[in-house]
């Protein structure tokens, strides 16, 4: 029970993007086409859940019990950036479109803060592995379906009749203003 | 103390070298085998991002190339030594068009056409034209804040004190940048070779041109009816010269009455397979007043 409500909590409640506002750039960077923003959140997912269980092991495995919990940030970082670069080389191999429709938004995952966050609120939630994975896994479903959404909506502003200082970026923050107040009504489910 | 310090360098030692050699490993399983010409043809581009080939920077330019999408003379920055070179890699002969070459199409200088209105906000030609096409009574002429100025990344448009841009055609690498930002498309790109130019785009009639500008193109067709090679043409009050037939013979040049038409003074090499059209007197149509 206590894992389906991460979960729950993890893709909608707390919703890395619509209500911790983590991991912006990517975004708003990568969601003007609904197929790159999918490789994007696929991408995202695996990187999140596979880095919440390797600093979950080098966190209680290796950290802890040398007394180097400080080291936290820097160890976590080390993991993120190296799971970024297997990715990337992955998707090169298997589809070079989308390599190149991803662009400079793959190798920023390093740098997104969602990542780095999840991990870190693994530790501070003290989840247990299997928790921290299933976070890990919640954290990216949940930017996969927020980026999946902004970007058929921006597929939409682009048909439409934006007046004419609204378009392109500023119509995106609006809605993706407004969608984090939609998402706000999840947060009376748990 | 001292083990304060060493224990965590080594461990966080450690952990990057397990993940360094992993990473090694996943590099060589997943390797990618690119077509080797891509990065020697990206070594030749000039690296600039410009942008002027219309591919995100040089690699994709480089990219484009290679797979045969782009022509190997796609840059028009590096013109025909970075072709060459290009054509080198991709073992294709290069078509050596003449290179283009940034243009202003405007005489209205702020003698020749001064403003009639006081704008006092931003410097930029985009921001002016906004209040009510800019501070001329021209509505085609340059507004002369210098947009094509700011955007150009070779260093071959500047501002003359009469408030034109010029063009440093050494400098200029056609890459369109400045016909682009102009709100009043007062830019243009044309062949290199080309020096005789009707300098206005005014399309407006003889009498609010004469108003507006000393130097600005009436419509009257004096230039059609000098021009043996059929190379220039009024069109919407505006002389228009045809580069393809115009043999920079400069026999317009002096005919013109408001001096719109002008001949550089440079020399270039003359055209070939140029004959002169001589045609019968057409009949004269008034020029519109």
């Amino acid at each position: 029970m206590r894992i389906f409500t991460i979960l729950i909590a993890g893709v909608f409640v707390n919703n890395f993007l619509l209500s911790k506002f983590l991991g912006i750039c990517s975004f708003l960077g990568v969601s003007k086409k609904v197929d790159t923003s999918i490789g994007m959140g696929i991408a995202v997912i695996f990187v999140m859940t596979l880095a919440s269980a390797i600093t979950y092991i080098i966190q209680y495995g290796i950290l802890a019990k040398l007394g180097l919990e400080y080291l936290q940030t820097i160890a976590f970082i080390l993991v993120v950036a190296a799971l970024v670069q297997l990715v990337e080389m992955f998707i090169k191999k298997s589809s070079m479109s989308l390599y190149q429709a991803l662009g400079i938004y793959l190798p920023l995952i390093t740098t997104n803060c969602a990542v780095l966050g999840v991990c870190t609120l693994n530790i501070q939630n003290s989840y247990n592995f299997i928790e921290s994975v299933v976070n890990g896994a919640a954290g990216g479903i949940g930017y996969t379906l927020a980026i999946i959404l902004l970007a058929a909506i921006r597929e939409r502003a682009e048909v439409s009749d934006v007046p004419e200082a609204l378009q392109g970026f500023p119509i995106t923050m609006i809605a993706a203003s407004l969608m984090a107040i939609s998402f706000l009504g999840f947060s009376g489910m748990l | 103390m001292a083990t304060q310090i060493i224990i965590p360098v080594v461990v966080l030692g450690i952990i990057a070298l397990i993940i360094g050699v992993a990473l090694a490993v996943a590099a060589k399983r997943f390797e990618v085998k690119e077509d080797e010409r891509i990065p020697q043809v990206r070594a030749v581009l000039p690296g600039a991002n410009c942008g002027g080939c219309g591919y995100p920077g040089c690699d994709g330019c480089a990219a484009a190339i290679v797979k045969g999408e782009a022509p190997v003379n796609a840059c028009p920055v590096g013109g025909a030594a970075v072709a060459e070179k290009v054509g080198a890699i991709m073992g294709e002969a290069v078509d050596n068009s003449m290179p283009n070459v940034a243009q202003v199409l405007c005489g209205g200088n702020c003698e020749k056409a001064p403003r009639q209105t006081e704008y006092y906000g931003l410097k930029d030609c985009n921001e002016a034209v906004v209040a009510n096409g800019g501070p001329k009574g021209c509505r085609f002429g340059c507004i002369g804040l210098g947009s094509c100025v700011s955007v150009c990344e070779f260093d071959a448009l500047h501002m003359t004190d009469k408030m034109l841009p010029e063009v440093n055609i050494n400098h200029c690498v056609a890459c369109g940048k400045c016909v682009d930002i102009c709100p009043k498309n007062v830019m243009t790109l044309i062949p290199k070779d080309q020096i005789v130019h009707v300098d206005c785009q005014s399309k407006e009639k003889g009498k609010l041109v004469r108003q507006n500008c000393e130097v600005g193109c009436i419509g009257c067709g004096i230039c059609e009816k000098t021009c043996m090679f059929d190379a220039i043409h009024v069109q919407g009050n505006l002389a228009v010269i045809d580069y393809s037939k115009c043999s920079n013979c400069g026999a317009c040049v002096k005919k013109c009455p408001t001096h719109a038409l002008i001949k550089e003074g440079r020399k270039v090499a003359p055209r070939k397979g140029l004959k002169p059209v001589k045609k019968a007197a057409p009949k004269t149509k008034p020029a519109e007043a």
